[in-house]
């Protein structure tokens, strides 16, 4: 290569590198101590319009413990825009995300600083304040880089005026009787489309999302070397047989067509809601469910239970699905101790966490918060509060990948009910393999 | 023989050196007016283009996750992609949409607007009607087809009261791919304005002439108008291919407005500008998805000068270019 064009491109190299965002993985370097001087912090969170609102009366009652700090609250900053402003050196004080799976990235990356320092600091021992699984899903190799703030909790709504006509007394705990129920309560109308659905088990359907199963069925999403174990676990294989022979029964296409007759996915959350307008009698949701029924002023009698689990694995009847919104201090915050102040207050203060969760109707955090009278005399929500302390209760093992293990296992469980797989095994392990590649790549 | 005297040519007299620097402080003045006035385009090309285009090339070779400093993989980004099963469904899709969309559209514009030119009375109407949807910002239009093909829509309602089969359009993998055809040849009209243009540009002459020798309908449309409108189809033809390519928008909103579902039914609408997105922007593997970028840069480039050379042999310039 010529010497010149040889130079010229170490020197592109150099600025192009020197453009580029430069950390290594976060260190647990001392706290930084507060100087209790004025501060005005930033806070980007996702919140919007009324939800905003809400959140920022909450979150100016941190002038209660840290009266020096102003609050300059800015909503509607989704996990890119944050990306963006760490990437450019102008990250807010406090972010905060609506779910946990970017969490081990930010982690790994440093992009979110390690809270530990902070944490040791005050004496705080988080595992007498939150549930394990909600640690888990807000750190990564030991480093605790964001804290839970809200979370959801998923579990079962049924309707309980057909369950008394169908003649069920209590709700499923187990598959082999969410789908024994089911066939009972599916009710067709004369030209043979259905009139109601017992359940419907495609994972098109509202928050039947795949991966979520393996909090039901016990399986394992990566082994002890990290690799995927959707072919490794055979529990895996048995979750989607499962869920193929339910799909089975109704046919594919009918259920896709009665979805598709009911609204399709965008009625999720609108007053035509399936479950709302008693079109389907059984259904995974979250603990938000209870409010929506209640603002869309829905005709139905409902009741609320943990979502089953495999017959294999009925002791874990009660845990569920949880994960939810995390807050934590991007790197490049000039004053991180008062951010911190701020996250200590909307993650773990019991006032703080009780607030967000009647008003943003989801499940606070911390074990004193669980208790709140207000949220847990509501007999529909008080099972997502079980839900969430409920020691088998989890999320996805995170990683790096963020969304990306889930969305090719989403896919692939696409394929797969809807005939497109011939091999189920051969299918999981290419699955695998492929979420292996995934982790490797940049 | 005349005598010259030497003293009629004096010997050559350079100008003193101060002239010389005047001169030359002229021109650089000159040229420093020019890149002043040209300054605007030269930063933007700069910053805009070059720059990121250089610079995806050299993330194209790097492990970056945007988070921290790029790291040199060489070429693993790119022996990835060969490996990689949604990179070659990806691609499948998009040369589905590049294979039948792109003809397709181009016939159906060319007829629309062999119709038009027929038109008599109400020209204008029949014009702005034709040209009306591709007004209609693209999100929109799709979540229409979407509404409109849906299996308690009116389309599913008028093939079930003529007893036809009623397919899930965008819920099943066969029909999702035709529903957004049908989409873009109802968003027809731009190409269609160009082939009106086209065809009224034909010198009446030539049909004359073609109608003397005894030419029928066919023979005038296939020996005089698809000659004459060549070069408008060659146009169309390239910028639809390159379009086809970059496919996005409406692929993206009729699996749902969720890059998650990963081109839900089943992987059909999972275009590879799709794919090149979810990479770069959700999983942040902003290396990979700068290797795709410059793979899809290299197909478009390869495609697009395939085209050209054949172009020599089927397109014709009336002033005799090329």
């Amino acid at each position: 290569m010529n010497r010149r064009v040889a130079l010229a491109v170490a020197g592109l190299s150099l600025v192009l590198a020197a453009c580029t965002a430069g950390s290594g993985a976060g260190s647990s370097s001392p706290a930084a101590q507060s100087s209790h001087k004025p501060v005005t912090l930033t806070v980007w969170s996702f919140f919007t319009g009324r939800e905003l609102r809400q959140f920022d009366s909450v979150l100016n009652g941190v002038k209660k413990t840290a009266p020096w700090i102003t609050i300059n609250s800015v909503g509607g900053k989704d996990p890119t825009a944050i990306l963006r402003a760490i990437n450019s050196g102008t990250a807010p004080d406090v972010a905060i995300e609506p779910g946990p799976d970017d969490s081990a990235k930010y982690c790994a990356t440093g992009a979110w600083i390690n809270l530990n320092p902070y944490i040791s600091q005050d004496h705080i021992n988080l595992s007498s304040l939150s549930p394990p699984a909600a640690l888990r899903y807000t750190s990564y190799k030991g480093d605790q880089c964001s804290l839970p703030m809200l979370s959801d909790a998923y579990g079962l709504y049924y309707n309980t005026d057909m369950f008394k006509a169908a003649g069920i007394t209590s709700p499923p705990k187990t598959f082999s009787q969410l789908e024994a129920d089911a066939k009972k309560l599916t009710k067709k109308n004369a030209n043979g489309t259905f009139k109601v659905v017992g359940f419907d088990p495609l994972q098109s359907f509202y928050e039947s999302y795949a991966l979520d199963y393996g909090i039901y069925s016990g399986a394992a999403w990566y082994d002890s070397a990290g690799k995927s174990a959707l072919a490794s676990d055979p529990r895996w294989a048995q979750l989607l047989q499962w869920q193929k022979s339910f799909a089975d029964w109704y046919g594919y296409n009918n259920l896709v067509k009665w979805l598709q007759s009911v609204g399709g996915a965008n009625s999720e959350f609108s007053a035509s809601n399936a479950f709302e307008t008693g079109k389907v009698a059984m259904e995974m949701d979250g603990e938000w469910r209870v409010a929506f029924i209640a603002s869309d002023h829905a005709k139905i009698h409902y009741a609320t239970a943990p979502f089953p689990v495999a017959d294999n694995v009925a002791g874990n009847y009660g845990a569920g699905q949880i994960g939810g919104t995390i807050i934590g201090i991007p790197k490049g915050s000039p004053d991180p101790a008062d951010a911190w102040q701020v996250v200590k207050y909307m993650a773990l203060g019991t006032h703080a966490e009780e607030s967000l969760g009647e008003l943003l109707k989801n499940v606070p955090t911390t074990y004193p918060s669980l208790k709140d009278p207000v949220l847990s005399s509501n007999p529909g929500f008080d099972t997502f509060l079980k839900i969430f302390a409920n020691p088998h209760s989890g999320y996805k093992q995170i990683t790096p990948l963020g969304t990306a293990d889930g969305d090719l296992f989403s896919s692939f469980v696409d394929k797969y009910l809807a005939g497109s797989i011939p091999n189920l095994k051969a299918g999981l392990q290419s699955v695998a393999n492929q979420i292996n590649r995934q982790a490797q790549l940049g | 023989m005349t005598r010259i005297d030497v003293a009629e040519f004096p010997p050559a007299v350079h100008p003193p050196a101060s002239r010389r620097a005047r001169r030359r402080r002229r021109h650089l003045r000159r040229y420093g007016v020019v890149l002043l006035f040209m300054s605007p385009w030269i930063v933007g090309l700069l910053v805009f283009t070059l720059y990121p285009t250089i610079a995806s090339l050299y993330f194209s070779f790097t492990h970056y996750d945007l988070l921290s400093s790029p790291q040199w993989v060489g070429l693993s980004n790119y022996r990835f992609m060969f490996t990689d099963p949604l990179f070659w469904q990806s691609l499948r899709n998009t040369l589905w949409m590049v294979v039948f969309a792109t003809p397709l559209q181009v016939a159906f514009a060319i007829g629309c607007a062999m119709v038009l030119v027929r038109v008599r009375q109400g020209v204008g109407i029949y014009r702005t009607i034709f040209f009306v949807p591709t007004m209609v910002p693209a999100v929109a239009a799709t979540l229409g087809f979407v509404f409109l093909l849906n299996p308690t829509g009116p389309i599913d309602r008028v093939l079930s009261l003529l007893h036809i089969p009623q397919p899930i359009w965008f819920q099943q993998p066969n029909w999702s791919k035709p529903g957004l055809l049908m989409l873009g040849l109802w968003g027809v009209g731009n190409t269609m304005i160009i082939f009106l243009a086209a065809l009224l540009d034909v010198p009446k002459e030539l049909y004359e002439a073609a109608d003397i020798e005894g030419a029928n309908a066919w023979q005038r449309f296939r020996n005089v108008t698809l000659p004459m409108i060549s070069p408008v189809i060659f146009f169309s033809l390239v910028i639809g291919v390159i379009y086809g390519f970059q496919y996005f928008t409406e692929g993206y909103v009729a699996s749902g407005g969720d890059p998650s579902t990963l081109g839900s039914p089943q992987g059909s609408l999972l275009f590879y500008s799709i794919w090149l997105y979810q990479n770069g922007f959700q999983y942040f593997h902003m290396g990979y998805a700068s290797a795709m970028a410059w793979v899809l840069f290299i197909i478009i480039m390869a495609t697009t000068l395939v085209l050209v050379r054949s172009s020599r042999r089927w397109v014709h310039y009336q002033g005799g270019f090329l």
